[in-house]
């Protein structure tokens, strides 16, 4: 019974959200009694994916050449699909990110295996196969059995937390060719911010909203968010009016973060706002209003102006260490 | 062109969610067309305006999605069908949707990136690969010229450019377009215009839901002086051990 995990890279590491579903891989493969293996699409360096052994891999395949560099969906679906009957994958895991939602539909028709996506928990396998996962962005949750051969599941962003176990993985490199229809996609430009902390990936989170009065101001958030090593995020109404980019935008319409840390600075908290974030383990508002509803989500709060606030507050997470 | 848009029926994204016997419990609540499939929409009504052509909506969901087909109608859809079927899952809904495109010869499929109530994020990918034709998500602009569709695809930390000719399915966000008010025209028009209702394939259905349930309830806020926000941060740090 062999699991199979796919692995991605922010460009320089393999991501967090990746060393949490190998972890996650493992505890799956001991539990239905088999081998975790990791699949890489791309060029990796070599000692990355043999410290993937440290969170619990025992063998790593990689898929390198021309086409699997681009992070093209279809080459990845190509990888994984490939890989899976290599090592012969009773379980598929595959960290939430943007690219696997844009594959794993396809890994999962073409391995006629059941899908659950957004599993926010390891599986029950005392009667079958069933995992718990998050529906109505957040609000709720459901158990889920799936019953074929072949089970395929999407894991929440910071819903489990990889741990190191000491040890190392055997790499081997996989050939993958690509039918013509994985390539009817054709990427033309690529534009990614470079050096930013990505916000799906990052465990504190400073985000803003229309209280910043203008996009002038924005230095004041991205000042305390370097000071706390955060990502940046906003609210909708900002991103509508172009303050920030519209993959900064928080909610139900934009990304949904789930941080160790999210600090909300002059967002109001529309229940919109709060699927976005109320996966996170810990929720810091600042609003000069008392009566803004995000209060009632949050741990922490501060009622003040954050003209005034978010300066202080800088200057004292500056002196932290 | 022919464009197909799948739409959901799904709560208001106000609604407070509760189940009662273990079913989600519709009491008090409104229903809207789901928001990345109403973007979905808006963008097909527009290509159809450039390119002439129709826009068929689909949903798959019993008689009570009516109101919401008809809302799409009066936006601007040509005509409807209704899978007469509850939906149980992303593979279920699909297998109904592909059997139903399968014959229907469209140029393209729209469907929102996910829908609000399952998130499954899965229905796209799985019409495209039934019908062996590319899928792609999630779209933030979409234009045809000559058969090719040019479109921004947003991935981590940015957007790419991809170009794919037609047939294909897409997943679609803002801004792709304006969601559209229903002008007194469009919802006269609407009860008119044809809704088609068909009958479910069997589907041998690889997922199965079994229990609901809700997040635990929040603990109160913890309040920090305004005038001293350091303290925020000894907190952060000693008691949410989160710094
Ligand atoms: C279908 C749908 C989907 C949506 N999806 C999303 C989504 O994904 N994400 C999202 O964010 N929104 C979404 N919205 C919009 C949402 O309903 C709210 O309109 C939006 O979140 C409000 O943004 P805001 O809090 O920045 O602005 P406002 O509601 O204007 O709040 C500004 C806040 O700043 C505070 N403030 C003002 N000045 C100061 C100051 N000097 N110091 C401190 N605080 C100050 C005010 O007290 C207020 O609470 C959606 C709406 C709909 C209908
Ligand atoms: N019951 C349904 N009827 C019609 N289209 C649907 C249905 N469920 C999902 N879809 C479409 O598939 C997209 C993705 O759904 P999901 O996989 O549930 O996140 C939605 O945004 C809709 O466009």
């Amino acid at each position: 019974m062999s699991v199979l995990i796919y692995v991605e890279s922010n460009g320089s590491e393999i991501k967090k959200s990746s060393l949490d579903a190998v972890s996650y891989g493992a505890q799956v493969a001991s539990k239905v009694g088999g081998a975790a293996n990791v699949i890489a699409v791309g060029t990796f360096p070599q000692e990355q994916l043999t410290a993937l052994g440290n969170f619990g891999a025992a063998s790593i395949l990689n898929v390198t050449g021309d086409s699997f560099n681009q992070n093209s969906p279809a080459a990845s679906a190509a990888a994984v699909i490939a890989a899976a009957n290599k090592v012969g994958a009773k379980v598929v895991v595959l960290p939430k990110s943007t690219l696997v939602d844009s594959f794993a539909a396809k890994v999962a028709a073409q391995l006629k295996a059941g899908i659950v996506t957004n599993v926010t928990d390891l599986p029950d396998t005392s009667n079958g196969f069933s995992v718990k996962r998050s529906i109505f962005t957040g609000k709720a949750f459901a158990t889920v059995a799936i019953n074929s051969n072949i089970k395929v599941i999407t894991l929440a962003k910071n819903a489990y937390q990889g741990t190191e176990t000491g040890g190392t993985a055997a790499v081997e490199s996989l050939t993958v060719s690509l039918s013509e229809g994985d390539t009817k996609v054709k990427t033309t430009n690529v534009e990614k911010m470079s050096g930013e902390l990505l916000l799906t990936e990052a465990e504190i989170v400073v985000s803003g909203g229309r209280g910043f009065k203008g996009p002038e101001n924005w230095g004041l958030l991205l000042d305390l968010a370097k000071a706390l090593g955060a990502a940046t995020g906003c609210s909708k109404p900002v991103s509508d009016m172009d303050w920030r980019p519209h993959h900064e935008h928080v909610g139900q319409t934009g990304v949904k973060v789930a941080p160790n840390l999210y600090i909300a600075v002059g967002i109001s908290g529309a229940i919109q706002h709060l699927a976005g974030v109320n996966s996170s383990k810990c929720i810091v508002v600042i609003n000069k209003d008392p009566e803004a509803p995000f209060f009632k989500a949050a741990d922490y709060g501060i009622v003040g102006d954050l003209f005034e606030v978010l300066p202080k507050l800088t200057e004292a997470a500056k002196l932290l260490k | 062109m022919k464009i197909l848009v799948c739409i959901t029926h799904v709560p208001d994204t106000t609604s407070k969610i509760t189940f009662a016997n273990n079913a989600f419990n519709a009491a008090g609540v409104q229903f809207i067309i789901g928001p990345y499939d109403e973007y979905a929409l808006s963008r097909a009504v527009e290509l159809k305006e450039q390119h002439g052509g129709t826009v068929t909506v689909l949903n798959v969901g019993d008689a009570e999605t009516e109101p919401t087909i008809r809302k799409a109608l009066a936006i601007g859809a040509d005509d409807a069908i209704r899978i007469n079927a509850v939906p149980k899952d992303s593979g279920f809904v699909a297998a109904q949707i592909a059997a139903v495109a399968k014959t229907g010869g469209y140029d393209l499929i729209l469907m929102g990136r996910e829908s609000i109530d399952y998130n499954g994020g899965l229905v796209h990918g799985l019409v495209a690969d039934a019908l062996g034709i590319p899928s792609i998500t999630p779209i933030m602009k979409l234009d045809i010229e000559g058969g090719v569709a040019k479109m921004t695809r947003e991935i981590e930390g940015g957007k790419e450019s991809v170009e794919c000719a037609l047939p294909f399915v897409a997943g679609c966000q803002e801004p792709i377009a304006e969601w559209k008010i229903p002008n007194m025209r469009g919802i006269m028009s609407a009860r008119t215009k044809t809704l088609n209702v068909v009958e479910p394939v069997a589907v041998n259905d690889a997922v199965l839901y079994g229990t609901f349930s809700l997040p635990a309830p929040k603990g109160a806020c913890k309040m920090v002086d305004a005038a001293n926000p350091g303290e925020l941060l000894t907190l952060l740090r000693n008691e949410a051990k989160v710094l």
